[in-house]
């Protein structure tokens, strides 16, 4: 460079960068498709959330008597409740699923001295799932 | 005439210019080219002035990492035809700072190893006339994996956590306290805990799990991290629920 | 900030139990009561004997565990969603008495719901 100042022999100079720093922007989850995933992974949390405060109204009307309950199930038919459910429904799934395949990554078990592989505990996990299911909407149903 | 593919490059010369800005050139499409190759083309026929690392072009060194179309990545190891026709972005390694062009500032991440203590801590040296530390193949294959990371600090890109909290310690840097921890020979966990279960520690992490997609050896730092965390809360536990078996 | 960074590990089990439960038991409630049952595919169970099913007591702890911890579980990760996807860790301590104080005052609440239910 032109301006760079002259250095006689003998001295030293030690090189002093001018470090960038690139911000980051607050969209900086819509940048890879796998961010995108995280960030709807995280906030299925507020699904999990909104539907336990729903329990809790379900638990309430069911103790105030049949006419609060009935008014609260009259409720679950409107489309809107429904369509609400169904979105519930779906997120949920996204959040047993994801937490199942990030599952055997905190846990390492073995059998014996062998790592048992990860596929093989996601695969457990969901049938687990599946029966445990099962055995709700049996218990629920057939009471 | 030889296929052609545009590499469009950020540059930053400070003395000349204080923002980053891109610069594209032009070079022969080759199979079995890889980036490294393309821009030692440039460096070498269009623009000396060009400035990045690399040293081994073998994947062993983690010198060469930069960001291709947004993806860290060793370019060293990423075919060019991969991104043909082209054209392909090449930006410095994300979240941290450029001091040249794709040649980024490493010291923030060299603290954070030291921050890990990723070397043999004993209470003790054994005296020499006993002889080596000896370790059998199982006790060496349970922290094997995470002893092949090159510092290539790929996964610090990766990780929206790194860029978010710069005092976060990082995943190469946890999976490596683990390589240690792990070690059969090592006694320094408890040292290591102190560090990295408070702030900026392990529980900074969300589990985005990039660090582990990108890493050019599956060192897999995310499982790294999760083991980690279940470790501490267990720690924690303990130390709740049976302080008399507090640490000596 | 020492006693924060000595309760990470707390906050964290609870939010591993809260997403290992919901996980497990949410979608099925979801999908009955909310979707199945409303639309008639399976029959409505009477209100005396759905009564006495969450009268028991393993019923009633299986709620409060299952709607105690799911809330926890929301607090932890959305604390660290606020922090992350809108940059707010400067409000941290704000954040923090949010959600792990308004995942205490549900638990509070469920707690009152079963024991008088």
């Amino acid at each position: 460079m032109s301006n760079a100042p002259k250095i006689s022999a003998g001295e030293r100079v030690r090189y002093k960068p001018q470090i960038y720093m690139p911000q980051m922007s607050i969209f900086w989850w819509v940048k890879d498709r796998a961010y995108v995933f995280f960030i709807i992974r995280e906030l299925t949390s507020l699904v999990v959330a909104a539907y336990v405060i729903l329990m809790m109204i379900q638990i309430n009307a069911l103790s105030q008597g049949p006419e609060a309950w009935q008014a609260l199930t009259d409720w679950f038919a409107t489309p809107f409740s429904i369509g609400l459910h169904i979105v519930f429904l779906i997120l949920l799934i996204f959040h047993t699923l994801t937490w199942f395949w990030v599952a055997p990554t905190a846990m390492v078990v073995r059998i014996g001295s062998k790592k048992v592989p990860g596929s093989i505990l996601i695969a457990g996990n969901i049938a687990m799932w599946l029966i445990i299911s099962l055995a709700i909407g049996w218990l629920i149903v057939s009471i | 005439m030889e296929q052609t593919i545009t590499l469009q490059v950020q540059r930053y010369i400070p003395e000349q210019y204080p923002e980053p800005y891109f610069q594209s050139y032009e070079v022969p499409l080759r199979k079995k080219w890889v980036i490294l190759d393309a821009l030692n083309y440039i460096k070498d026929e269009i623009d000396g002035t060009l400035t990045y690392r690399w040293s081994c072009r073998m994947g062993v060194c983690g010198s060469c990492g930069m960001m291709v179309n947004d993806r860290p990545a060793l370019t060293c190891a990423t075919f060019l035809e991969e991104y043909a026709p082209g054209p392909v972005r090449i930006t410095p390694l994300d979240y941290f700072g450029i001091i040249r062009d794709l040649v980024v500032n490493t010291d923030d991440f060299m603290g954070k190893l030291k921050r890990a203590q990723p070397w043999l801590i004993t209470d003790e040296a054994k005296p020499l006339s006993e002889g080596a530390y000896k370790q059998t193949p199982q006790e060496k294959a349970e922290y094997e994996q995470y002893s092949m990371c090159i510092n290539c600090m790929l996964c610090y890109s990766a990780c929206p956590v790194v860029g978010l909290e710069p005092d976060f310690v990082g995943p190469a840097a946890i999976a490596l306290a683990q390589r240690y921890n792990y070690d059969s020979r090592d006694e320094g966990e408890d040292q290591r805990n102190e560090e990295l279960t408070g702030e900026g520690g392990i529980y900074s992490c969300t589990l985005v799990g990039e660090c582990s997609e990108v890493c050019p050896k599956a060192v897999d730092p995310a499982g790294a991290i999760q083991r980690y965390k279940a470790t501490g809360a267990v720690e924690w536990w303990q130390s709740v629920l049976m302080p008399w078996k507090g640490k000596s | 900030m020492a006693a924060k960074k000595h309760n990470d590990p707390f906050w964290w089990t609870l939010f591993g139990a809260g997403g290992t439960l919901s996980a497990f038991l949410l979608p099925v409630h979801v999908a009955l009561i909310g979707i199945a049952i409303p639309l008639g595919w399976l029959e409505a169970p009477g209100y005396e004997s759905l009564r006495s099913l969450v009268e028991h007591p393993i019923t009633r702890i299986y709620l409060f565990v299952l709607i105690s911890l799911s809330l926890f579980h929301w607090a932890h990760r959305f604390r660290y969603t606020l922090y992350d996807g809108l940059m707010l860790k400067h409000l941290e301590s704000y954040i923090m008495v949010f959600c792990y104080g308004g995942a205490l005052a549900g638990t509070i609440i469920t707690a009152i719901l079963v024991i008088t239910f």
